[in-house]
Protein backbone atom coordinates (compact mmCIF):
# COMPACT_ATOMS: atom_id res chain seq x y z
CA UNK A 1 0.00 0.00 0.00
CA UNK A 2 1.20 3.51 -0.78
CA UNK A 3 1.51 5.89 2.12
CA UNK A 4 2.04 8.70 -0.34
CA UNK A 5 1.64 8.87 -4.09
CA UNK A 6 2.45 11.97 -6.09
CA UNK A 7 1.79 12.13 -9.82
CA UNK A 8 2.98 14.87 -12.15
CA UNK A 9 2.89 17.55 -9.48
CA UNK A 10 3.34 21.12 -10.69
CA UNK A 11 3.54 24.34 -8.77
CA UNK A 12 4.04 27.81 -10.18
CA UNK A 13 3.97 30.64 -7.66
CA UNK A 14 2.16 33.91 -8.35
CA UNK A 15 5.48 35.62 -9.12
CA UNK A 16 6.03 33.11 -11.93
CA UNK A 17 8.58 30.93 -10.13
CA UNK A 18 8.19 27.31 -11.19
CA UNK A 19 8.93 25.37 -8.02
CA UNK A 20 7.72 21.95 -9.21
CA UNK A 21 7.69 20.83 -12.83
CA UNK A 22 6.21 17.34 -12.69
CA UNK A 23 7.28 15.56 -9.54
CA UNK A 24 6.42 11.85 -9.31
CA UNK A 25 6.94 9.99 -6.07
CA UNK A 26 5.71 6.92 -4.30
CA UNK A 27 6.36 6.04 -0.67
CA UNK A 28 5.32 2.63 0.59
CA UNK A 29 3.54 2.24 3.93
CA UNK A 30 6.01 1.58 6.74
CA UNK A 31 8.95 3.04 4.84
CA UNK A 32 11.61 5.39 6.19
CA UNK A 33 12.04 7.55 3.14
CA UNK A 34 14.58 10.27 2.38
CA UNK A 35 13.57 13.18 0.16
CA UNK A 36 16.76 14.95 -0.80
CA UNK A 37 17.71 17.83 -3.01
CA UNK A 38 19.73 21.02 -2.94
CA UNK A 39 18.32 24.28 -1.58
CA UNK A 40 15.47 25.50 -3.74
CA UNK A 41 14.94 22.09 -5.36
CA UNK A 42 11.25 22.06 -4.41
CA UNK A 43 11.24 19.72 -1.40
CA UNK A 44 9.50 22.11 0.97
CA UNK A 45 7.00 23.11 -1.73
CA UNK A 46 6.13 19.45 -2.29
CA UNK A 47 5.71 18.94 1.46
CA UNK A 48 3.63 22.11 1.70
CA UNK A 49 1.28 20.78 -0.98
CA UNK A 50 0.99 17.35 0.66
CA UNK A 51 0.04 19.03 3.94
CA UNK A 52 -2.34 21.61 2.37
CA UNK A 53 -0.14 24.57 3.27
CA UNK A 54 0.41 25.38 -0.41
CA UNK A 55 -2.08 25.20 -3.27
CA UNK A 56 -0.82 23.04 -6.14
CA UNK A 57 -1.05 24.20 -9.74
CA UNK A 58 -1.77 20.70 -11.09
CA UNK A 59 -1.09 17.04 -10.42
CA UNK A 60 -2.38 14.43 -8.06
CA UNK A 61 -1.48 13.68 -4.46
CA UNK A 62 -2.94 10.87 -2.39
CA UNK A 63 -2.19 9.90 1.18
CA UNK A 64 -3.00 6.29 2.10
CA UNK A 65 -5.15 6.12 -1.04
CA UNK A 66 -7.08 9.27 -0.12
CA UNK A 67 -6.84 11.99 -2.72
CA UNK A 68 -6.12 15.36 -1.08
CA UNK A 69 -8.65 17.04 -3.38
CA UNK A 70 -11.45 14.50 -2.93
CA UNK A 71 -11.28 14.20 0.85
CA UNK A 72 -8.76 16.72 2.21
CA UNK A 73 -9.88 16.30 5.80
CA UNK A 74 -9.32 12.53 5.78
CA UNK A 75 -5.99 12.86 3.96
CA UNK A 76 -4.76 15.42 6.48
CA UNK A 77 -5.82 13.27 9.42
CA UNK A 78 -3.18 10.71 8.35
CA UNK A 79 -0.30 13.21 8.33
CA UNK A 80 1.91 14.63 11.04
CA UNK A 81 4.21 17.46 9.96
CA UNK A 82 7.43 18.72 11.49
CA UNK A 83 8.14 21.84 9.45
CA UNK A 84 11.51 23.40 8.79
CA UNK A 85 10.78 26.57 10.75
CA UNK A 86 9.27 26.91 14.21
CA UNK A 87 5.56 27.55 13.74
CA UNK A 88 3.96 27.45 17.16
CA UNK A 89 2.61 30.23 19.30
CA UNK A 90 5.69 31.18 21.29
CA UNK A 91 3.50 32.57 24.08
CA UNK A 92 1.85 29.22 24.81
CA UNK A 93 3.27 26.66 27.26
CA UNK A 94 4.75 23.54 25.65
CA UNK A 95 2.12 21.20 27.14
CA UNK A 96 -0.73 23.43 25.99
CA UNK A 97 0.63 23.46 22.42
CA UNK A 98 0.37 19.66 22.28
CA UNK A 99 -3.07 19.47 23.88
CA UNK A 100 -4.43 22.13 21.52
CA UNK A 101 -2.96 20.36 18.51
CA UNK A 102 -4.70 17.15 19.53
CA UNK A 103 -7.91 19.16 19.93
CA UNK A 104 -7.72 20.31 16.31
CA UNK A 105 -7.90 16.61 15.38
CA UNK A 106 -11.02 16.18 17.51
CA UNK A 107 -9.22 14.36 20.35
CA UNK A 108 -10.88 15.07 23.68
CA UNK A 109 -8.93 16.91 26.34
CA UNK A 110 -8.37 13.95 28.69
CA UNK A 111 -6.94 11.75 25.95
CA UNK A 112 -4.95 14.70 24.60
CA UNK A 113 -3.42 15.30 28.04
CA UNK A 114 -2.40 11.63 28.33
CA UNK A 115 -0.81 11.65 24.90
CA UNK A 116 0.91 14.98 25.53
CA UNK A 117 2.42 13.51 28.70
CA UNK A 118 3.55 10.40 26.82
CA UNK A 119 5.30 12.26 24.01
CA UNK A 120 6.74 15.00 26.20
CA UNK A 121 8.27 12.31 28.42
CA UNK A 122 9.57 10.37 25.41
CA UNK A 123 11.21 13.48 24.02
CA UNK A 124 12.54 14.55 27.40
CA UNK A 125 10.39 17.68 27.62
CA UNK A 126 8.04 16.74 30.45
CA UNK A 127 9.69 19.07 32.94
CA UNK A 128 9.25 21.91 30.42
CA UNK A 129 5.51 21.39 29.92
CA UNK A 130 4.59 24.62 31.70
CA UNK A 131 7.37 26.67 30.13
CA UNK A 132 6.40 29.07 27.37
CA UNK A 133 7.69 27.93 23.98
CA UNK A 134 9.73 31.10 23.50
CA UNK A 135 11.84 30.17 26.54
CA UNK A 136 12.84 26.75 25.19
CA UNK A 137 16.23 26.15 23.57
CA UNK A 138 16.50 25.44 19.83
CA UNK A 139 16.82 21.69 20.39
CA UNK A 140 13.83 21.64 22.73
CA UNK A 141 11.74 23.55 20.19
CA UNK A 142 12.65 20.97 17.52
CA UNK A 143 11.65 18.12 19.85
CA UNK A 144 8.45 19.95 20.75
CA UNK A 145 7.55 20.10 17.06
CA UNK A 146 8.12 16.35 16.75
CA UNK A 147 5.93 15.70 19.80
CA UNK A 148 3.25 17.99 18.37
CA UNK A 149 3.32 16.18 15.02
CA UNK A 150 2.83 12.84 16.78
CA UNK A 151 0.14 13.73 19.27
CA UNK A 152 -2.69 12.63 16.96
CA UNK A 153 -0.74 9.44 16.15
CA UNK A 154 -0.45 9.93 12.39
CA UNK A 155 0.27 7.08 9.97
CA UNK A 156 2.62 9.31 7.97
CA UNK A 157 5.18 11.56 9.65
CA UNK A 158 6.87 14.17 7.47
CA UNK A 159 10.01 15.76 8.84
CA UNK A 160 11.42 18.75 7.00
CA UNK A 161 15.00 19.12 8.24
CA UNK A 162 14.14 18.15 11.82
CA UNK A 163 17.71 18.17 13.11
CA UNK A 164 18.85 21.48 11.62
CA UNK A 165 20.84 23.38 14.21
CA UNK A 166 20.62 20.59 16.78
CA UNK A 167 23.74 19.37 18.59
CA UNK A 168 25.03 15.90 17.83
CA UNK A 169 23.90 14.34 21.12
CA UNK A 170 20.29 15.45 20.67
CA UNK A 171 20.45 14.55 16.99
CA UNK A 172 21.47 10.99 17.82
CA UNK A 173 18.72 10.64 20.41
CA UNK A 174 16.23 11.98 17.85
CA UNK A 175 17.44 9.37 15.36
CA UNK A 176 16.84 6.61 17.90
CA UNK A 177 13.38 7.97 18.63
CA UNK A 178 12.50 8.14 14.93
CA UNK A 179 13.74 4.58 14.38
CA UNK A 180 11.42 3.44 17.20
CA UNK A 181 8.45 5.30 15.72
CA UNK A 182 9.16 3.78 12.30
CA UNK A 183 9.57 0.30 13.76
CA UNK A 184 6.17 0.72 15.40
CA UNK A 185 4.62 1.17 11.95
CA UNK A 186 4.69 4.90 11.21
CA UNK A 187 5.81 5.78 7.70
CA UNK A 188 8.42 8.53 7.80
CA UNK A 189 9.50 10.96 5.10
CA UNK A 190 12.64 12.88 5.96
CA UNK A 191 14.29 15.79 4.24
CA UNK A 192 17.71 16.74 5.49
CA UNK A 193 20.95 18.32 4.43
CA UNK A 194 22.85 15.93 6.71
CA UNK A 195 23.34 13.10 4.25
CA UNK A 196 24.81 10.76 6.85
CA UNK A 197 21.46 11.16 8.60
CA UNK A 198 19.56 10.03 5.51
CA UNK A 199 22.02 7.17 4.93
CA UNK A 200 21.79 6.03 8.50
CA UNK A 201 18.00 6.18 8.85
CA UNK A 202 16.35 5.69 5.48
CA UNK A 203 15.62 2.61 3.38
CA UNK A 204 14.48 4.39 0.24
CA UNK A 205 15.34 7.68 -1.31
CA UNK A 206 14.21 10.23 -3.88
CA UNK A 207 16.24 13.15 -5.14
CA UNK A 208 14.53 16.26 -6.42
CA UNK A 209 16.31 18.97 -8.35
CA UNK A 210 14.90 21.99 -10.14
CA UNK A 211 11.38 20.79 -9.42
CA UNK A 212 11.62 17.29 -10.89
CA UNK A 213 12.40 13.88 -9.46
CA UNK A 214 15.81 12.88 -10.78
CA UNK A 215 16.07 9.63 -8.85
CA UNK A 216 13.93 7.30 -6.78
CA UNK A 217 15.39 4.05 -5.58
CA UNK A 218 16.42 2.11 -2.50
CA UNK A 219 19.31 3.37 -0.42
CA UNK A 220 21.21 0.10 -0.97
CA UNK A 221 20.91 0.28 -4.77
CA UNK A 222 21.96 3.88 -4.79
CA UNK A 223 25.02 3.24 -2.66
CA UNK A 224 25.93 0.27 -4.86
CA UNK A 225 26.45 2.76 -7.66
CA UNK A 226 29.52 4.14 -5.93
CA UNK A 227 32.51 3.21 -8.09
CA UNK A 228 35.10 4.00 -5.47
CA UNK A 229 35.34 4.97 -1.84
CA UNK A 230 38.18 6.68 -0.06
CA UNK A 231 39.07 5.49 3.42
CA UNK A 232 41.29 7.20 5.95
CA UNK A 233 43.40 4.79 8.03
CA UNK A 234 44.96 5.83 11.33
CA UNK A 235 48.19 4.02 12.24
CA UNK A 236 49.61 3.05 15.59
CA UNK A 237 53.23 4.03 14.85
CA UNK A 238 54.95 6.69 12.77
CA UNK A 239 55.65 5.72 9.18
CA UNK A 240 58.73 6.90 7.34
CA UNK A 241 58.03 5.54 3.86
CA UNK A 242 54.87 4.78 1.98
CA UNK A 243 54.54 0.98 1.78
CA UNK A 244 53.92 -0.80 -1.52
CA UNK A 245 50.22 -1.71 -1.53
CA UNK A 246 50.00 -3.27 -4.97
CA UNK A 247 46.84 -2.41 -6.87
CA UNK A 248 45.56 0.01 -4.24
CA UNK A 249 46.07 3.77 -4.55
CA UNK A 250 47.51 4.85 -1.21
CA UNK A 251 48.55 8.36 -0.16
CA UNK A 252 50.33 9.38 2.99
CA UNK A 253 48.60 12.32 4.68
CA UNK A 254 51.05 12.45 7.57
CA UNK A 255 53.30 9.96 9.35
CA UNK A 256 50.34 8.26 11.05
CA UNK A 257 47.56 8.73 8.48
CA UNK A 258 46.99 7.00 5.15
CA UNK A 259 44.33 7.59 2.56
CA UNK A 260 43.29 4.55 0.47
CA UNK A 261 41.11 4.56 -2.64
CA UNK A 262 39.09 1.32 -2.85
CA UNK A 263 37.43 0.68 -6.21
CA UNK A 264 34.28 -1.36 -6.69
CA UNK A 265 35.31 -5.03 -6.66
CA UNK A 266 38.21 -4.43 -4.32
CA UNK A 267 37.93 -5.05 -0.60
CA UNK A 268 39.51 -3.82 2.55
CA UNK A 269 40.81 -7.22 3.74
CA UNK A 270 43.57 -7.21 1.15
CA UNK A 271 44.84 -3.79 2.05
CA UNK A 272 44.82 -4.70 5.74
CA UNK A 273 46.77 -7.85 4.94
CA UNK A 274 49.38 -5.95 2.95
CA UNK A 275 49.81 -3.34 5.68
CA UNK A 276 50.04 -6.09 8.27
CA UNK A 277 52.74 -7.82 6.20
CA UNK A 278 54.72 -4.56 6.38
CA UNK A 279 54.24 -4.61 10.16
CA UNK A 280 51.98 -1.56 10.02
CA UNK A 281 49.14 -1.59 12.56
CA UNK A 282 45.88 0.21 11.78
CA UNK A 283 44.15 1.48 14.93
CA UNK A 284 41.06 2.97 13.32
CA UNK A 285 39.52 4.00 10.03
CA UNK A 286 36.73 6.11 8.54
CA UNK A 287 35.20 7.04 5.20
CA UNK A 288 36.84 10.20 3.90
CA UNK A 289 33.44 11.60 2.97
CA UNK A 290 29.91 10.37 3.36
CA UNK A 291 29.05 7.86 0.63
CA UNK A 292 25.65 9.28 -0.06
CA UNK A 293 27.13 12.76 -0.21
CA UNK A 294 29.57 11.62 -2.92
CA UNK A 295 26.74 10.17 -4.99
CA UNK A 296 24.45 13.11 -4.37
CA UNK A 297 27.02 15.63 -5.55
CA UNK A 298 27.93 13.57 -8.62
CA UNK A 299 24.28 13.10 -9.59
CA UNK A 300 23.58 16.80 -9.33
CA UNK A 301 26.71 17.56 -11.38
CA UNK A 302 25.57 15.12 -14.07
CA UNK A 303 22.15 16.76 -14.09
CA UNK A 304 23.68 20.22 -14.55
CA UNK A 305 25.96 18.91 -17.32
CA UNK A 306 22.99 17.30 -19.09
CA UNK B 1 -14.33 14.64 11.06
CA UNK B 2 -17.43 13.58 12.96
CA UNK B 3 -19.69 16.22 14.50
CA UNK B 4 -18.35 15.34 17.95
CA UNK B 5 -14.75 15.78 16.76
CA UNK B 6 -15.69 19.13 15.22
CA UNK B 7 -17.24 20.19 18.52
CA UNK B 8 -14.05 19.18 20.37
CA UNK B 9 -11.99 21.19 17.88
CA UNK B 10 -14.26 24.22 18.19
CA UNK B 11 -14.03 24.09 21.99
CA UNK B 12 -10.24 23.86 21.71
CA UNK B 13 -10.01 27.04 19.63
CA UNK B 14 -12.52 28.86 21.86
CA UNK B 15 -10.63 27.88 25.00
CA UNK B 16 -7.31 28.90 23.48
CA UNK B 17 -8.71 32.26 22.41
CA UNK B 18 -10.32 32.85 25.82
CA UNK B 19 -7.09 32.08 27.67
CA UNK B 20 -5.18 34.31 25.28
CA UNK B 21 -7.04 37.48 26.18
CA UNK B 22 -7.54 36.58 29.85
CA UNK B 23 -3.79 35.94 30.26
CA UNK B 24 -3.13 39.53 29.14
CA UNK B 25 -6.17 41.12 30.86
CA UNK B 26 -4.21 44.29 31.62
CA UNK B 27 -3.97 44.88 27.87
CA UNK B 28 -7.40 43.55 26.93
CA UNK B 29 -9.95 44.06 29.72
CA UNK B 30 -8.66 47.01 31.74
CA UNK B 31 -8.18 49.65 28.98
CA UNK B 32 -11.81 49.67 27.78
CA UNK B 33 -12.97 49.95 31.41
CA UNK B 34 -10.73 53.00 31.94
CA UNK B 35 -11.75 54.56 28.61
CA UNK B 36 -15.47 54.14 29.23
CA UNK B 37 -15.13 55.38 32.81
CA UNK B 38 -13.57 58.56 31.44
CA UNK B 39 -16.46 58.94 28.99
CA UNK B 40 -18.90 58.53 31.88
CA UNK B 41 -17.11 61.14 33.97
CA UNK B 42 -16.56 63.70 31.20
CA UNK B 43 -19.58 63.30 28.94
CA UNK B 44 -21.99 61.98 31.51
CA UNK B 45 -21.22 63.86 34.71
CA UNK B 46 -19.42 67.05 33.64
CA UNK B 47 -20.85 67.90 30.21
CA UNK B 48 -23.99 65.75 30.37
CA UNK B 49 -25.54 67.78 33.19
CA UNK B 50 -25.35 70.86 30.93
CA UNK B 51 -27.01 69.09 28.00
CA UNK B 52 -30.29 68.05 29.56
CA UNK B 53 -32.57 65.15 28.61
CA UNK B 54 -32.81 63.31 25.27
CA UNK B 55 -36.04 61.45 24.48
CA UNK B 56 -37.02 61.93 28.11
CA UNK B 57 -33.85 60.32 29.53
CA UNK B 58 -30.92 61.87 31.36
CA UNK B 59 -27.99 62.34 28.98
CA UNK B 60 -25.91 59.89 31.03
CA UNK B 61 -28.59 57.19 30.78
CA UNK B 62 -28.98 57.90 27.06
CA UNK B 63 -25.30 57.38 26.20
CA UNK B 64 -24.66 54.31 28.41
CA UNK B 65 -25.93 51.67 25.89
CA UNK B 66 -23.87 53.20 23.09
CA UNK B 67 -20.74 53.29 25.21
CA UNK B 68 -21.17 49.65 26.22
CA UNK B 69 -21.67 48.65 22.59
CA UNK B 70 -18.69 50.76 21.50
CA UNK B 71 -16.50 48.72 23.84
CA UNK B 72 -17.97 45.50 22.50
CA UNK B 73 -17.37 46.59 18.89
CA UNK B 74 -13.76 47.65 19.35
CA UNK B 75 -12.80 44.70 21.55
CA UNK B 76 -14.41 41.99 19.43
CA UNK B 77 -12.70 43.43 16.40
CA UNK B 78 -9.34 43.87 18.12
CA UNK B 79 -9.39 40.36 19.56
CA UNK B 80 -9.82 38.56 16.26
CA UNK B 81 -7.67 40.85 14.14
CA UNK B 82 -4.72 40.63 16.53
CA UNK B 83 -5.11 36.92 17.28
CA UNK B 84 -5.45 35.75 13.68
CA UNK B 85 -2.81 38.14 12.38
CA UNK B 86 -0.37 36.96 15.10
CA UNK B 87 -1.14 33.35 14.15
CA UNK B 88 -0.29 34.23 10.55
CA UNK B 89 2.80 36.18 11.57
CA UNK B 90 4.17 33.40 13.83
CA UNK B 91 2.85 30.80 11.35
CA UNK B 92 1.04 29.00 14.16
CA UNK B 93 -2.04 29.15 11.93
CA UNK B 94 -0.38 26.23 10.11
CA UNK B 95 -1.19 24.05 13.13
CA UNK B 96 -4.85 24.31 12.16
CA UNK B 97 -4.38 24.26 8.40
CA UNK B 98 -2.53 20.92 8.44
CA UNK B 99 -5.21 19.39 10.66
CA UNK B 100 -8.48 17.96 9.32
CA UNK B 101 -10.41 20.95 10.72
CA UNK B 102 -13.05 22.27 8.33
CA UNK B 103 -12.55 25.97 7.60
CA UNK B 104 -15.90 26.95 9.06
CA UNK B 105 -14.80 25.57 12.43
CA UNK B 106 -11.62 27.68 12.29
CA UNK B 107 -13.74 30.73 11.48
CA UNK B 108 -16.35 29.95 14.16
CA UNK B 109 -13.56 29.42 16.69
CA UNK B 110 -12.02 32.83 16.09
CA UNK B 111 -15.42 34.54 15.97
CA UNK B 112 -16.39 32.85 19.25
CA UNK B 113 -13.16 34.16 20.78
CA UNK B 114 -14.06 37.67 19.66
CA UNK B 115 -17.62 37.32 20.98
CA UNK B 116 -16.27 36.03 24.32
CA UNK B 117 -14.01 39.03 24.68
CA UNK B 118 -16.89 41.29 23.72
CA UNK B 119 -19.04 39.61 26.39
CA UNK B 120 -16.38 39.88 29.11
CA UNK B 121 -15.63 43.53 28.30
CA UNK B 122 -19.33 44.31 27.86
CA UNK B 123 -20.25 42.84 31.24
CA UNK B 124 -17.35 44.64 32.95
CA UNK B 125 -18.24 47.98 31.35
CA UNK B 126 -21.92 47.46 32.21
CA UNK B 127 -20.94 46.83 35.83
CA UNK B 128 -18.89 50.05 35.86
CA UNK B 129 -21.75 52.01 34.28
CA UNK B 130 -23.91 51.14 37.28
CA UNK B 131 -21.79 53.54 39.35
CA UNK B 132 -22.76 56.40 37.04
CA UNK B 133 -26.31 55.73 35.88
CA UNK B 134 -29.54 54.11 36.98
CA UNK B 135 -29.27 51.22 34.65
CA UNK B 136 -32.43 49.31 33.77
CA UNK B 137 -32.90 46.90 30.94
CA UNK B 138 -36.13 47.48 29.07
CA UNK B 139 -35.93 44.39 26.88
CA UNK B 140 -33.40 41.71 27.88
CA UNK B 141 -33.78 39.54 24.77
CA UNK B 142 -33.27 42.46 22.38
CA UNK B 143 -30.23 43.65 24.34
CA UNK B 144 -28.64 40.22 24.38
CA UNK B 145 -29.37 39.52 20.72
CA UNK B 146 -27.90 42.85 19.56
CA UNK B 147 -24.96 42.41 21.92
CA UNK B 148 -24.02 38.96 20.56
CA UNK B 149 -24.75 39.73 16.90
CA UNK B 150 -22.72 42.94 17.00
CA UNK B 151 -19.80 41.16 18.65
CA UNK B 152 -20.01 38.43 15.99
CA UNK B 153 -20.23 40.95 13.17
CA UNK B 154 -17.13 42.85 14.26
CA UNK B 155 -15.25 39.65 15.02
CA UNK B 156 -15.88 38.66 11.40
CA UNK B 157 -14.75 42.08 10.21
CA UNK B 158 -11.58 41.72 12.31
CA UNK B 159 -10.96 38.30 10.81
CA UNK B 160 -11.21 39.66 7.26
CA UNK B 161 -8.84 42.51 8.15
CA UNK B 162 -6.34 39.97 9.55
CA UNK B 163 -6.57 37.80 6.43
CA UNK B 164 -5.60 40.75 4.22
CA UNK B 165 -3.13 42.26 6.70
CA UNK B 166 0.54 41.94 5.78
CA UNK B 167 2.02 44.03 8.57
CA UNK B 168 1.02 45.21 12.02
CA UNK B 169 0.29 48.62 10.47
CA UNK B 170 -2.34 47.03 8.23
CA UNK B 171 -4.33 45.83 11.21
CA UNK B 172 -4.54 49.29 12.80
CA UNK B 173 -5.59 51.21 9.68
CA UNK B 174 -9.20 49.99 9.58
CA UNK B 175 -9.91 50.49 13.32
CA UNK B 176 -8.39 53.98 13.22
CA UNK B 177 -9.71 55.32 9.94
CA UNK B 178 -12.97 53.42 9.49
CA UNK B 179 -14.24 51.84 12.69
CA UNK B 180 -13.70 54.72 15.11
CA UNK B 181 -15.32 57.42 12.91
CA UNK B 182 -18.28 55.17 12.10
CA UNK B 183 -18.74 54.31 15.77
CA UNK B 184 -18.58 57.93 16.92
CA UNK B 185 -20.96 58.98 14.14
CA UNK B 186 -23.27 56.06 14.88
CA UNK B 187 -25.38 57.91 17.42
CA UNK B 188 -23.63 57.00 20.67
CA UNK B 189 -23.67 60.54 21.97
CA UNK B 190 -26.69 61.97 20.16
CA UNK B 191 -29.99 61.17 18.53
CA UNK B 192 -29.92 61.54 14.76
CA UNK B 193 -33.18 63.49 15.12
CA UNK B 194 -30.95 66.32 16.33
CA UNK B 195 -29.24 66.43 12.92
CA UNK B 196 -30.40 68.34 9.81
CA UNK B 197 -32.45 66.17 7.46
CA UNK B 198 -29.59 65.67 4.99
CA UNK B 199 -27.23 64.36 7.68
CA UNK B 200 -29.99 62.15 9.06
CA UNK B 201 -30.15 60.45 5.66
CA UNK B 202 -26.36 60.18 5.48
CA UNK B 203 -26.27 58.69 8.98
CA UNK B 204 -28.62 55.94 7.88
CA UNK B 205 -25.86 54.61 5.63
CA UNK B 206 -23.82 53.86 8.73
CA UNK B 207 -24.50 50.25 9.83
CA UNK B 208 -23.32 50.98 13.36
CA UNK B 209 -26.25 53.37 13.80
CA UNK B 210 -28.64 50.41 13.58
CA UNK B 211 -26.75 48.41 16.18
CA UNK B 212 -26.47 51.24 18.67
CA UNK B 213 -30.12 52.18 18.32
CA UNK B 214 -31.32 48.61 18.61
CA UNK B 215 -29.15 48.15 21.69
CA UNK B 216 -30.40 51.42 23.15
CA UNK B 217 -33.95 50.19 22.58
CA UNK B 218 -33.09 47.07 24.58
CA UNK B 219 -31.89 49.24 27.46
CA UNK B 220 -34.19 52.27 27.61
CA UNK B 221 -36.89 51.49 25.07
CA UNK B 222 -36.17 54.34 22.63
CA UNK B 223 -34.64 54.17 19.19
CA UNK B 224 -34.24 56.39 16.14
CA UNK B 225 -34.52 53.31 13.90
CA UNK B 226 -37.23 50.72 13.41
CA UNK B 227 -36.19 47.61 15.39
CA UNK B 228 -37.06 45.12 12.63
CA UNK B 229 -35.05 47.07 10.08
CA UNK B 230 -32.14 47.20 12.52
CA UNK B 231 -32.18 43.43 13.08
CA UNK B 232 -32.49 42.68 9.36
CA UNK B 233 -29.51 44.89 8.58
CA UNK B 234 -27.39 43.39 11.37
CA UNK B 235 -28.25 39.83 10.34
CA UNK B 236 -27.58 40.61 6.68
CA UNK B 237 -24.14 41.98 7.54
CA UNK B 238 -23.32 38.96 9.73
CA UNK B 239 -24.34 36.57 6.95
CA UNK B 240 -22.47 38.53 4.28
CA UNK B 241 -19.25 38.82 6.29
CA UNK B 242 -19.38 35.15 7.34
CA UNK B 243 -19.74 34.05 3.74
CA UNK B 244 -16.95 36.37 2.61
CA UNK B 245 -14.55 35.35 5.43
CA UNK B 246 -15.22 31.67 4.76
CA UNK B 247 -14.59 32.06 1.04
CA UNK B 248 -11.27 33.77 1.84
CA UNK B 249 -10.29 30.83 4.07
CA UNK B 250 -11.40 28.28 1.48
CA UNK B 251 -9.25 29.96 -1.16
CA UNK B 252 -6.35 30.24 1.27
CA UNK B 253 -6.07 34.00 0.75
CA UNK B 254 -3.33 35.44 2.94
CA UNK B 255 -2.40 32.06 4.41
CA UNK B 256 -1.48 29.78 1.52
CA UNK B 257 1.04 30.36 -1.26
Amino acid sequence: MSALKIENLHKTYRNGTQALCGVDLEVRAGDFFALLGPNGAGKSTAIGIICSLINKSSGKVSVFDTDIDDDPSRARSHIGLVPQEFNFNIFEPAGEILINQAGYYGIDRDTASERAEHYLKQLDLWNKRKVMAKELSGGMKRRLMIARALVHQPKLLILDEPTAGVDIEIRRSMWDFLREINAAGTTIILTTHYLEEAESLCNNIAIIDHGITIEQTSMRRLLDRLRAETFVLYLEDDLQLLPNCGEYEVHMIDSRTLEVLVHKGQNLNAIYQQLSDCNIKVVSMRNKSNRLEQLFVSMLKKKVAA
Amino acid sequence: MTLFEQWVALKTIMRREFLRFIRIWIQTILPPVITVSLYFVIFGKLIGTQIGDIDGYRYMDYIVPGLILMSVISNSYANVVSSFFSAKFHRSVEEMIVSPLPNYIILLGYVSGGVLRGVVVGITVTAVSMFFSELRIHHVAVSLAVFVLTAALFSLAGFINAVYGRSFDDITIIPTFVLTPLTYLGGIFYSIKMLPEFWQSVSQLNPILYMINAFRYGFIGVSDIDLTTAFLIILAFVALLFWFALSLLNRGIGIKA
